[in-house]
């Protein structure tokens, strides 16, 4: 049974070493010559007005929000696809049910504006 | 086991990564100088021969590795160098689950040409594309600048956004495969099926005689003709989770000057650009597998091809023969795919960022929700009807 | 743009995020080494989110002394500089600043000149709104229209080379008169050339001018209505958009633009679409121009190209080393060059980017004392800010595009 992710550890592996060694070369062979003003953060060659970490539009922790919501519950999609065959009309109608509250709270957000930016 | 896992594997990525990758960097390239009517990469040259253009990649590569790497004052260096391994890690194991072939019996040996034969293969994909949402994140966050900053809100934004519309996507799909092992689902596309039958089965009309071979039409049973909405919905989703062009808001060079890799260097600049396109690899395969047969040939199933050239040259080679013919399409699908995706980049232009939102929340979303509903819809009616 | 369409919710959402949550505004500099600005121009942003809240120009990046640097020689100094002031289209610089030393002069340049500067100021108008179109579409990540834009204009600027000599900055018209005619190789490349520049626009406009994300990135950005255009006395493709069909080549014919036929297209709404739309409408108009110049030159046929006016007539070449007469002329012309009488005179022209004006004075010696330059570019990204506020940090793109600003125009 746990065979099956062996594949999965040893492409991981595969892919770290890779990385490992591209980053590697890059940071003996890259050269180095650092200076201040080379260092700043692009600004479009002026000095940094604002820090960039400080407390960001709402709107963005909305879609976080959602995605939250929307991600559960397509999980419950998954199972659910597979074998609805054997389920038939029941299954049928107990997803619709299960959908509906979903659609409406969509709905609700995009009449309230939330899907606006 | 392992060995052979291992054999595999590093054959899989060293086509992907070493052949495939650099391929397409040189394709985009020259794709790109097609359509625009120029004449294209041809500089990089060795002796001063150019090798039209294919040495371009290598020539990359080498710049990449050479470059200073500057991190900026004030950024968190951890996070810094952690964001493009966080980027390009997830791109690569993805290819753990798509299938380059199917299973190949020779005697007691039994060959499959697939790294990890998951039977939750698609949602591997899926979980393993939410991790790749960490890099741009990271990045951006670590970076302490302004552009980063924006390009990594987008990044996360859209990224998550679109994780919702790409999972609800492929419901479709697998309601008519019954399963999420892309193997069984390639496996599943190796049949036909009669293209109008569902209108005998629906609404148990007769077609004409008239109508003659169209009734008769037989299509290979390919998610495409199954569920041709999931694959646009999907399309769409799986690119812009990809943030390649036209869904490059959280990288648009013209409007927040390079997104969240600003601030990246070097091979760590580097790792960003290969992990997006091996991205565009991994959902060419996709995009093959789910929606059009896999390694499947069309009109030719597996059995067939065995039986006709192993009645001449015995099971053996047959098994061997179909293996190499199954490698060979799915490689032509992959290719077919990324040209698509290509031609995609280089004809559109960049959607607005509330754009590439409402395009997700306000039209995938609801559409692919109804296909679902229509979905289960018309499987069960079939189902009562047979 | 992101306005919630009921006014009840976007109260509640703007309540939220600003009066609880305590979410903070960003400042950013765009510019002036950032991709969008090309022209070295800044932009200070204030954003919440993806909104811009408030927007700042700070133009002067690309400050050179232009007008300064022209009071320091001889009128005919100045042409080279003129061509420096928009690297698109430089003729219609030439032209401005000649007409305008003209008008000092009191001069009237044979029919010949006239139609060779229209023909050669068109041209160049051709080619500034092709690149302007052109950046637009690449720098919405179009890179293939871009392509094809950029393609024409290289066949025009073709054009260009083989009329004036060279491809940006030409340095075609003289005070009294253009450099040389017709070259006899021209008129054919013209029939050769312009049915490409047509092809090449309408493989441009089959990618982008119906493409659904182009349309939607361009139409209802950056509008500018016609009173706030008139308010900030905004001219050219940016007015027209408006609805305003202000085009000085109609209204104050000068040169022989009121024996033309063109139409002067207008726009409706005034955003960036209707932008894109005249511009695209004003290059087929300007091809069209072109033809009716050509076709004037041929019948015309060969001869002078200057006035036979002393003060600024230049000798021909040939006669300058066998006539005494000739040579003091082209020697006091080169050495101190020409005399312009006392007094004032303001004259614009329509460049491709609007009202482009010189106001001179002289004093009547062979120096100006000021030339005053009126720069299209700088007066229409006055009311960039009003064009901006709430809108989405992506739409100063295609605004700013559509500005077309030219660093070395707008800043001198």
């Amino acid at each position: 049974m746990l065979t099956e992710y062996t594949g999965v550890l040893v492409i991981l592996a595969i892919s770290l070493v890779l990385i490992a060694v591209l980053l590697g070369i890059h940071l003996r062979v890259g050269p180095r010559r650092e200076f201040p003003s080379k260092q700043d953060p692009f600004e479009c060659g002026e000095r940094p007005v604002t820090s960039p970490r400080r407390r960001i539009a709402v709107k963005f922790y909305v879609v976080a929000i959602l995605f939250v919501v929307f991600d559960v519950e397509a999980i419950y999609f998954y199972p659910w696809g597979t074998v609805f065959r054997e389920l038939g009309w029941f299954g049928y109608a107990s997803i619709l049910v299960f959908t509906l509250p979903l659609v409406v709270g969509l709905f609700y957000e995009w009449m309230k504006g939330g899907l606006d930016w | 086991m392992v060995v052979a896992v291992f054999v595999k594997t590093a054959f899989i990525l060293f086509v992907v990564i070493g052949v495939l990758a650099p391929i397409i960097t040189w394709v985009e390239r020259k794709q790109s100088a097609l359509m625009q009517n120029r004449i294209g990469a041809n500089r990089a040259s060795v002796a001063g021969m150019t090798f039209i253009g294919l040495l371009h990649p290598a020539a990359d590569v080498i710049k990449l590795l050479v470059k200073e790497d500057v991190v900026p004052a004030g950024a968190n260096r951890v996070l810094h160098l952690l964001a493009p391994v966080m980027a390009a890690v997830p791109a690569i194991i993805a290819f753990a689950v798509i299938p380059f072939g199917g299973s190949y019996h020779f005697g007691e040996t039994t060959i499959e040409l697939v790294v990890a034969n998951l039977d939750w293969g698609l949602l591997y994909i899926f979980a393993i594309g939410s991790l790749a949402a960490y890099g741009p994140i990271l990045a951006g966050w670590a970076s302490n600048s302004g552009w980063s900053f924006l390009g990594s809100l987008r990044a996360s934004a859209q990224m998550l956004s679109y994780e919702v519309t790409l999972g609800f996507s492929v419901v479709g799909v697998f309601m008519v495969f019954q399963t999420l092992r892309l193997t069984d689902m390639a496996i599943a596309q190796d049949t036909t099926f009669r293209a109008f039958a569902f209108v005998e089965g629906l609404f148990g009309l007769t077609l004409p005689a008239s109508l003659g071979w169209i009734s008769a039409l037989r299509l290979p049973n390919w998610g495409i003709f199954l569920q041709p909405l999931a694959f646009v919905l999907f399309l769409t989703a799986i690119m812009a989770e990809n943030k390649r062009p036209p869904f490059d808001t959280p990288e648009g060079e013209s409007e927040i000057v390079a997104g969240y890799h600003t601030e990246y260097s070097g091979m760590r600049f580097g790792l960003f650009y290969m992990s997006e396109f091996i991205g565009v690899v991994v959902i060419a395969g996709l995009i093959t597998t789910i929606f059009f047969g896999g390694w499947s040939v069309p009109y030719l199933s597996q059995e067939m091809i065995i039986a006709g050239v192993g009645h001449f040259f015995g099971v053996g080679f047959a098994t061997g023969f179909c293996m190499l013919v199954h490698f060979v399409s799915f490689m032509l699908k992959l290719a077919a795919m990324i040209w698509l995706q290509m031609a995609l980049r280089w004809t559109l232009p960049r959607f607005r960022y509330d754009q590439v939102m409402n395009l997700c929340w306000k039209i995938l979303l609801p559409l692919s929700l109804a296909n679902i509903l229509v979905t289960g819809a018309v499987i069960l009616a079939l189902e009562g009807a047979a | 743009m992101g306005e919630p369409k009921n006014a009840r919710a976007a109260e509640a959402l703007s309540g939220d995020t600003r009066g609880d949550l305590h979410t903070e505004h960003q400042l950013l500099n765009v510019g002036p080494s950032h991709p969008a600005t090309h022209g070295t121009v800044k932009f200070m942003i204030e954003l919440d989110g993806e909104t811009i809240v408030d927007l700042e120009v700070q133009v002067g990046y690309l400050h050179r002394g232009f007008e300064k640097e022209c009071e320091s020689g001889s009128w005919y100094h100045v042409i080279p500089y003129t061509d420096r002031l928009n690297y698109n289209s430089a003729i219609l610089a030439n032209q401005g600043y000649c007409l305008a030393v003209e008008k000092l002069l009191d001069l009237e340049t044979p029919e010949r000149c006239q139609w060779l500067s229209v023909l050669a100021g068109e041209l160049s108008r051709v080619g500034d709104h092709l690149t302007r179109c052109g950046a637009a579409c690449l720098e919405l990540a179009a890179m293939t229209p871009f392509r094809y834009g950029i393609e024409a204009r290289e066949l025009i600027w073709d054009l260009q080379e083989i009329l004036c000599g060279a491809r940006v900055t030409s340095n075609y018209l003289r005070i009294g008169g253009v450099k040389h005619g017709l070259p006899d190789e021209f008129p054919a490349a013209c029939r050769e050339l312009l049915p490409k520049v047509r092809a090449l626009l309408v493989d441009f406009e089959k990618v982008v001018t119906r493409n659904r994300i182009f349309v939607d990135r361009l139409k209802g950005t950056g509008i500018l209505s016609k009173q706030d255009c008139l308010r900030y006395a905004v001219t050219g493709p940016m007015l027209r958009a408006a609805g305003v069909p202000l085009d000085l080549r109609k209204q104050e014919p000068y040169l022989v633009y009121d024996e033309i036929d063109f139409d002067v297209p207008v726009g409706s709404v005034g955003d960036n679409y209707d932008r894109y739309l005249v511009c695209l409408e004003e290059v087929r108009q300007s091809l069209r121009i072109v033809e009716q110049c050509l076709e004037q030159l041929e019948r015309l046929g060969p001869g002078p190209v200057d006035v036979k006016d002393p003060r600024v007539r230049w000798p021909a070449k040939g006669r300058v080393f066998s006539d005494t007469e000739e040579r003091i002329q082209q020697f006091k012309l080169v050495t101190e060059g020409p005399r312009v009488p006392a007094g004032e005179a303001y004259l614009a022209i329509e460049s491709a980017n609007g009202e482009l004006g010189f106001y001179l004075v002289s004093d009547g010696s062979a120096q100006p004392v000021k030339v005053r330059c009126r720069p299209p570019s700088f007066i229409n990204l006055a009311p960039m800010p009003e064009m901006l506020r709430g809108a989405m940090l992506v739409d100063l793109i295609p605004t700013f595009d559509f500005i077309n600003m030219v660093g070395g125009e707008c800043d001198r």
